[in-house]
Order: structure tokens, then C-alpha cells, then sequence
């Protein structure tokens, strides 16, 4: 019996043990003089019992398919000859697994000796037993919380408090796991990341200048060592941050400000939309729209500049040379894309300057733009810093355009034309298709994430803080 | 009055006039820097879509040539009343070459002869059997077949043939023999263009031509699934906690803390979660939609939390207060009164959650779900590929008729999520309150 069809009797019992506690309740109820003699309502009694015969049974099934891989394999370890288990553990691993295979019946030409049969034997009767006897039980204890709950359905006994408890218990395990996701992510990059630098040195990593991730696969070879210098990744990330937010900042810092200071209510009521459609747009598609159609534009715009400086000749302009991967093209487009990002932070931020300020401003007789650069800009400073801080980290986390549109060669340049590459690239290329987990390479993209993480949580951080002081002021 | 004293206040005037007029400059300028400004945003909407669409706009049709065959006994070894095996043991690839020799008898040569085959899509012998599979009874008869066209010639035949284009403007890269027997195939009447059924009904393929999308939105479809399954009701828990119960102490604080900074997490890192937490730690198997599910719940929680807390926090005190007045219990009052008035609000939320959901890649590229499927998954746990990830594989491949393929994903995604984000809008306007 598969697990889904266990899941699924399970589920259908428990809804058969409500529907039976509910004419329970009615029974019970009855000789009483009626529903209202009962302390609960009958849906509290019926609900009683179906969480009666369904928590018990789900505990069982979770900790059952949890914890009889590790109990098999370990009687199964008992009944090996005494050679297997003095191998070492990745030897014994591999011998496990064929004994597994052999269990299963595929025939894996690998010659296990005869006595291994006894192991295999053992692990097909244990499979076997394991998978006849926890659908046994799981019904078993479904039909014994049933009867528990069954029981409970009394005038006098108050159903509705242990429902409500169980309710009240769901809601805060719920709301646990993203607590438990925070520290999901911070172990696991925090944990790679320790095997990382036990690899390579802290420091190597963090001022290093020099980043190929080439691990050699024979232990004789040369020359491919790997270097993990973080150096030309930040640079890169940088940036194509910083082009990015020259391009969002100004334009969705002045769109804020004409949509909520000088638009009519009909122009912002579609342009604001229309500017949110680019929010919305995925990040792969910008990443499509970088690569094929704005990468090979700027690259056609620079060589028509250098072969015009080379017919006029401007030697600079001559020797002008643009890269298909050009970081330009990843940041002009991560800077679309962020535009409505900084836009519509700088729009609460604004419309949250009191309007008293704006009165006073105009009052002494400047104009609107006066009122605006003069008064409301200085206002609202410190949420437009916050805002363009989160803008920072998102343009900073950002991994498909980048991933498309910019280069894997990890040049330490701040030329906008020549190809970088990026933190974010880095993780996805060292992690896309197999690996091992003990490479330094797979490793070094679990320290590059733990890298990423702090930054963004950094300025995430930092920039809740000065929007939520910022708020305070006026509120 | 002195001469003076006229003169100076003239000059003040005049002053003041040329200050007034530069600062009513200042204001337009000013004005005219936000109007380019939105201006700006609103053209690369517009370039984005158009760019899209342009480009995507030809792979919807494909071309087919009508090749007229006959499926002689003599040729195939076959007759009507063979058995299935028999049927499958036949030699269609060297029927079908010969086929086509026929209707060109002056192709001569090698190369120009293993031109003319490559003018069909590479499945054609296959397709062929599996029309005989069908109905053996056409084995002896002559039938019009119409087969696809190879990914070049229907590159070629759509954009370039016939407009009347100088050799380095036409796109593809047939050579001028293959062109000129595009050129044959058109006059002799037998290439057809149609919609692009299978674009739709097919999974990923190496071959252009047979592309499809059909696997990439059924994993994506699956891996929604989870995820609405999963984030839906822990996320509407998770808000009525923190709303409805619980009490103002450190813990609920640092969940407070942790949603807000998990809302701002690069997607990238919920990947490596997915990879070292699901697949590393508890040994899930890679490239399935179960895994990607769990990845995007965890993923787009923070998003339908924030607006489900929104949503209660918009129910009125009143209502609360009238329940408890009329003897309910507190998970009454919610239950009943709170959280059915809150609803609309949630499942806005949870629509732009999973347009998120939806549209992300780097997280799902992480736990392997890149690999080249052809199979198009039937449960959450047969490996698959999701509709974001499809377009990123395709715009990596070299073919031109890749990059129709890809802006014509591209514009199934942004239809999905117009109709998604739509929808939200309307339940937003139709069903959300104002107290």
C-alpha cells in the first residue's frame, strides 16, 4: 500500500469519525431534552473525534516513514559477515547499496559474495514487514483514537475547549516556519559554508582578486587548482547594481513625484498601472529581453561609434570595444525592472509628508517644484534612502537577468562594456546539474550565498529601520 | 522722485520679472522631467511587449508540406492484415527517403539528397508508421500526407521566402540548393502553413519543430499546486496568529522580524535552502514539482501573509466586539465573523503570490529542475520542467527557431499571469469591503 493511498484512508476515516461523533452527539443529546443540554455544540463533539482518529494516525506515519529506513539499515548492518563491517564508511555505503539493489531484485552484475545473502534476505523480510505493518497499525490507531473520542461525547464533557486548544496549537506551528525557514537558510549556507572555508582560507576568499572555480579531477593534475577570490564578483555586482539604480532612481524617484503631486486622478489612474505591469513582468523574460534584443543592441551601437572614430580618427573611440555580454545591457535592464520597485516606495513615501508642510511652502509663495525640491524632498529624504536601499538589495539579489545577459568570466573591471559576472551567476552556474557535495566548487556557491544573504539582510535591515523611524516622525 | 530712485526700481523690477519667469522655467522643466520619466517606463513596457510579441508571433504558425505517398505493399513488405509487430519492424526511415526520391527524381547526389530529406522534420518516418499503426488498412492506397516541416525550412518559409530579401538579410541558415527547393516545394504547391497545434500538445524536444510547452505547463501547473495546497492555509494561519492571538511578546516579534526579512530574501537563496535542506538533507528526489512546490511555499509565504494580515486588520473592531458581546468564543468570532469577511483580501493575496510563484526561475534552476524532459509529468513526483525554466533552456539553445519558440513561451507566461494578476484586480474591486 502506497503512502498516498494510506493518507487518503486515513483522511477518509477521520471524516467517517466526525460524521459518526456528530449522530453521536444527537444520541447522547436526545434523552436530555435536546441539543442545548449538551455543554458543546455537536460539530465541536463530531470534530473531537475526527481529530482523535487523525493526529494520532499522522504522528504514526510521520515518525514511522521517518525512522524505519535508519532502524532496517541497522539490522541489516547486524547481519552482515564481519568484513563489511570493518570497511570504511563510504565502502560500506556502496556494499549497501547493492545489497539494496540485490533486495530489490535488480540484477547489478556486481558479485556480492554468498554471505551477503543472509543481509539481503534479512532486508527484503524487513521491507516486507515494514510495509505490511504500518498500514496494520496506522488503522489500528485510528480506530482506537476513534473509539477514545467516541467516548468523550458526553453531556457534561466541553468538546469545544480541546478543539480550540488544537486549533489554537495548528495556528502557532503555522506561523513557526518562518522562523523555521530563517533558520533553515542560515544553517545550511552557514554550514556548507564552514566545510568551504576549511577549503580555502577566509581570507583568501574575501580579498582575493582572482576568481576560476576550476577544481582539478585528477589529483596530478596542474594548473587547475581553483582560486576563490570574491573580489571581481562584488566588483561586477556592484556594478551592474549601480547601473541599475541609475537608471530606476531618477526615473521612478521623478515618476513618483509627478503621479502623486502634479497628475490628475484619471492620468495616474493608468499610468500607475501601466508602470506596475514592469513589476510584474517575470525576471526571466527581462533576462530573454536583455540577451537577445538590448545586448546585441548596444553591441551593434558600439562597433557603428568605432568604426565612426576610426573613419574620423578619434583613437579612443577606435579602439572602442563592446562586449556581447556587456554589463550595461544586464544593468539597463535590471533598472527597468526595478523602476516600479522604487516608484511605488517613493510614492507612500511622499504621500506620507504632511500636507500642512505643503500649505506652509506654498503659502510663502514658491512654486510646486520649489515646494517639492525645497520642502517635501528634505521630508521625505530618509523613506526615499530606505527605499532605494531595498531597491539596492533587490538589484543586488537578483539572479536571472544577470544570469542571461551577463558573462560567467569573472573580469575585475568598471568598464560597462566589458562582460562581468556577478555573485548570483556564480551560485547558479556552480550549482546547475550534478554535483558533489564535497567539492570545494559546489561548496564555494553555499559561501557566495551565505555572502549574498548578509548583505541583503543588511540592507533590508537598515533600510526598515530609517523608513520605520522616518514614519514615526509624522505619525 | 529722483531719475535715480525710478531707475533702481525699474531695475528691481525688471529683476524681479526675469527671476519669476526662470523660476516658472524651473517649474516646467521640472514638470516636463516627470513627464519623460513615466514617459520612459511606460515605452519599455511598450518595447517589451512588442519586442515579445514580434518575435514570438511566427512560432503560433507552422508550416507542413503536403507530401502525396503511397503506401505501397511492394516497398513498405507489408499488407493490410500484417500484425502490429510486423508493422513495427518495417522499414519506414528507407520508405520514406525513397518516397521523396521519387517525387524528385533530378536530385542527384549525396549531399543534395540528404538536403532534401533534412526539408522534413526528422520524425517523419515515425510518423509515418504510427499512421499505418492506426489504421493498417491504408498500406496499398495513396495518401496525401501532411508532414512537418524541419525547424530551417519553416524558418525560412515564414520570414524570409519570397520577400524579395538579399541573401545576407534572409534569416536560417539553409544554403542556396536547399532554398531553391523550398522554392520547388512552394510551386509544386505543397507547403501549407497552420496554427501550431503542436507547440501546445507536445512536451520539450531537441527538434524545434516538435517542441512544445505542454510538459513545462503541466509541471508548472503541479508545482502551483503544491504550493497553493501548502501556502494557502499555513500562510492564512500564520496571519490570523499574529492578528487574532497572539499575545505581544518577543516571539511573536522575532516571526514578525523574520516574515519581513524573509519577504526581502533573493530567490536565489531559497534554492540553495531547497538544495541543501530538501534534497541534500532529507534526500527528495531532484527536478520534481514536490520539491519545487515546498521551495515557492516557502518562497511566497511571506507575500500571502503580509496581505492576509492586511485583510484582517481591515475588519472592523465592531465586528469583533458584537460576536464576543453575543457569548462567541474567541476562535468563533474568528472562524465565523473575521476570517470569512477577510477572505476576499486573502485570496487577493494569495493570486499575486502565486503569479510570484509563477514567474520565478533562479530557486527552481537550483534544485534541478533544468534537466531535459520529454515526458510530460503526470504526478508531483515524476521529474518536469516549469514553464519559467522552459524559456530560459530554450534561449539558451543555438537554433533560430528557438528564439520564436522562447518569445512564444514567453507570451503563454505573460498571458497567464495578465489573466492571474486580472483577476485579482476584480475580486479586489467585486469583493473587498470598505468599512
Amino acid at each position: 500500500m502506497s503512502l498516498t493511498t494510506l493518507l487518503i484512508i486515513v483522511l477518509a476515516s477521520a471524516a467517517t469519525a466526525y460524521m459518526l461523533g456528530r449522530t453521536r452527539s444527537h444520541q447522547v443529546a436526545k434523552p436530555i431534552g435536546g441539543v442545548r443540554n449538551l455543554a458543546a455544540l455537536p460539530s465541536y463533539y463530531a470534530s473531537l473525534m475526527g481529530l482523535w482518529a487523525l493526529i494520532p494516525a499522522l504522528f504514526l506515519i510521520a515518525l514511522w516513514s521517518m525512522f524505519d529506513g535508519p532502524i532496517i539499515d541497522s539490522l541489516v548492518k547486524a547481519s552482515m559477515p564481519e568484513t563489511a563491517k570493518n570497511l570504511s564508511s563510504e565502502d560500506f555505503s556502496l556494499v549497501m547499496s547493492q545489497v539494496q539493489s540485490a533486495a530489490n531484485g535488480i540484477n547489478t552484475g556486481s558479485a556480492l559474495g554468498a554471505e551477503y545473502q543472509s543481509a539481503i534476505n534479512k532486508l527484503v523480510g524487513l521491507n516486507e514487514s515494514s510495509a505490511k505493518w504500518m498500514p496494520i497499525l496506522t488503522i489500528m490507531v485510528v480506530v482506537l483514537g476513534g473509539l477514545l473520542g467516541f467516548r468523550l461525547i458526553k453531556a457534561e464533557h466541553n468538546a469545544r475547549y480541546a478543539v480550540e486548544r488544537v486549533f489554537n496549537a495548528t495556528l502557532i506551528i503555522c506561523s513557526t516556519i518562518a522562523i523555521f525557514t530563517t533558520f533553515g537558510i542560515v544553517f545550511s549556507v552557514l554550514f556548507e559554508s564552514i566545510n568551504f572555508f576549511q577549503k580555502v582560507p577566509f581570507t583568501e576568499f574575501l580579498f582575493g582578486t582572482h576568481w576560476s572555480p576550476q577544481i582539478a579531477i585528477r589529483a596530478d593534475q596542474t594548473g587547475a587548482s581553483g582560486s576563490f577570490g570574491v573580489i571581481p564578483l562584488i566588483v561586477g555586482t556592484l556594478l551592474i547594481s549601480f547601473i541599475a539604480l541609475l537608471i530606476a532612481v531618477p526615473v521612478g524617484l521623478m515618476s513618483a513625484i509627478y503621479l502623486s503631486e502634479y497628475a490628475s486622478p484619471r492620468f495616474r489612474g493608468f499610468a500607475k498601472p501601466a508602470l506596475e505591469v514592469l513589476a510584474g513582468v517575470p525576471t526571466v523574460v527581462y533576462g530573454f529581453f536583455a540577451a537577445l534584443t538590448v545586448a546585441p543592441a548596444i553591441r551593434n551601437a558600439g562597433d557603428a561609434v568605432r568604426d565612426w572614430g576610426a573613419k574620423n580618427g578619434i583613437e579612443f573611440l577606435a579602439a572602442l570595444n563592446v562586449s556581447s555580454e556587456s554589463a550595461l545591457a544586464a544593468g539597463l535592464v535590471m533598472g527597468v525592472m526595478i523602476i516600479p520597485f522604487v516608484s511605488s516606495l517613493s510614492d507612500d513615501v511622499i504621500n506620507a509628508v504632511p500636507q500642512s508642510l505643503r500649505d506652509g511652502s506654498f503659502g510663502l509663495g514658491a512654486t510646486q517644484s520649489e515646494t517639492i525640491k525645497k520642502v517635501i524632498f528634505p521630508a521625505a529624504l530618509p523613506g526615499i534612502v530606505g527605499g532605494i536601499l531595498l531597491a539596492a538589495s533587490r538589484a543586488i539579489g537578483e539572479t536571472m537577468i544577470v544570469v542571461m545577459a551577463a558573462g560567467l568570466a569573472a573580469n575585475l573591471t568598471v568598464n560597462p562594456l566589458e562582460a562581468v559576472t556577478t555573485v548570483t551567476v556564480q551560485i547558479v552556474t556552480l550549482l546547475v546539474g550534478d554535483q558533489e557535495f564535497d567539492s570545494a566548487k559546489t561548496l564555494a556557491a553555499f559561501a557566495l550565498g551565505l555572502f549574498l544573504f548578509v548583505i541583503t539582510l543588511a540592507l533590508n535591515v537598515i533600510a526598515l529601520r530609517v523608513v520605520k523611524k522616518y514614519r514615526e516622525q509624522y505619525d | 522722485m529722483t531719475d535715480s530712485a525710478t531707475n533702481a526700481m525699474n531695475e528691481r523690477k525688471q529683476k524681479r520679472v526675469a527671476r519669476l519667469a526662470k523660476r516658472h522655467r524651473a517649474e516646467s522643466r521640472f514638470k516636463w522631467y516627470g513627464r519623460i520619466s513615466i514617459g520612459f517606463g511606460i515605452a519599455c513596457v511598450l518595447l517589451l511587449f512588442t519586442d515579445i510579441i514580434s518575435k514570438g508571433t511566427g512560432a503560433f504558425t507552422q508550416t507542413y508540406i503536403n507530401l502525396e505517398i503511397e503506401f505501397s505493399e511492394d516497398k513498405l513488405k507489408l499488407t493490410p492484415l500484417s500484425s502490429e509487430k510486423e508493422i513495427k519492424a518495417a522499414s519506414f526511415g528507407s520508405f520514406f527517403k525513397k518516397t521523396v526520391r521519387e517525387q524528385f527524381p533530378d536530385v542527384k547526389g549525396r549531399k543534395e539528397k540528404r538536403a532534401l530529406y533534412a526539408m522534413f522534420t526528422s520524425d517523419a518516418p515515425l510518423i509515418l508508421r504510427n499512421l499505418v499503426l492506426e489504421d493498417p488498412s491504408i498500406i496499398g492506397s495513396t495518401r496525401t500526407i501532411s508532414l512537418i516541416a524541419d525547424d530551417d525550412f519553416d524558418t525560412y518559409y515564414k520570414h524570409s521566402y519570397g520577400k524579395g530579401l538579399s541573401s545576407e538579410d534572409e534569416i536560417g541558415r539553409l544554403n542556396d540548393f536547399q532554398k531553391s527547393l523550398v522554392g520547388r516545394f512552394v510551386d509544386a504547391g505543397m507547403v501549407e502553413k497552420r496554427f501550431n497545434t503542436i507547440f501546445f500538445t507536445n512536451a520539450d524536444s531537441r527538434e524545434p519543430e516538435l517542441a512544445g510547452i505542454r510538459g513545462a505547463i503541466m509541471g508548472s501547473l503541479l508545482t502551483l499546486m503544491v504550493t497553493l495546497v501548502l501556502s494557502f492555509p499555513i500562510a492564512v494561519a500564520t496571519a490570523i496568529y499574529l492578528e487574532e492571538f497572539a499575545p505581544k511578546n518577543k516571539i511573536t516579534d522575532f516571526i514578525e522580524v523574520n516574515i519581513n526579512n524573509l519577504a526581502a530574501v533573493p530567490s536565489v537563496i531559497f534554492g540553495l535552502l531547497g538544495l541543501a535542506v530538501f534534497i541534500n538533507f532529507f534526500g527528495m528526489p531532484r527536478s520534481v514539482p514536490l520539491v519545487g512546490g515546498f521551495v515557492l511555499t516557502l518562497m511566497t509565504l511571506p507575500t500571502i501573509i503580509i496581505s492576509s494580515r492586511a485583510a484582517i486588520k481591515a475588519v472592523p473592531p465592531s465586528i469583533r466586539d458584537a460576536a464576543l458581546g453575543m457569548g462567541a468564543s474567541k476562535v468563533q468570532t474568528v472562524l465565523h465573523h473575521v476570517l470569512p469577511l477577510a477572505m476576499p483580501g486573502m485570496l487577493t493575496g494569495t493570486i499575486i503570490g502565486m503569479a510570484q510563484a509563477l514567474g520565478e526561475t533562479a530557486p527552481l534552476l537550483m534544485i534541478g529542475m533544468v534537466a531535459f524532459i520529454v515526458d510530460t509529468p503526470a504526478s508531483v513526483t515524476d521529474a518536469a520542467t516549469v514553464l519559467p525554466v522552459q524559456i530560459y533552456l530554450w534561449s539558451d539553445s543555438p537554433e533560430r527557431a528557438f528564439v520564436e519558440k522562447t518569445s512564444a513561451a514567453i507570451m503563454v507566461l505573460l498571458t497567464f499571469l495578465i489573466f492571474m494578476n486580472s483577476l485579482a484586480v476584480w475580486l479586489r474591486k467585486k469583493l473587498e469591503r470598505r468599512w
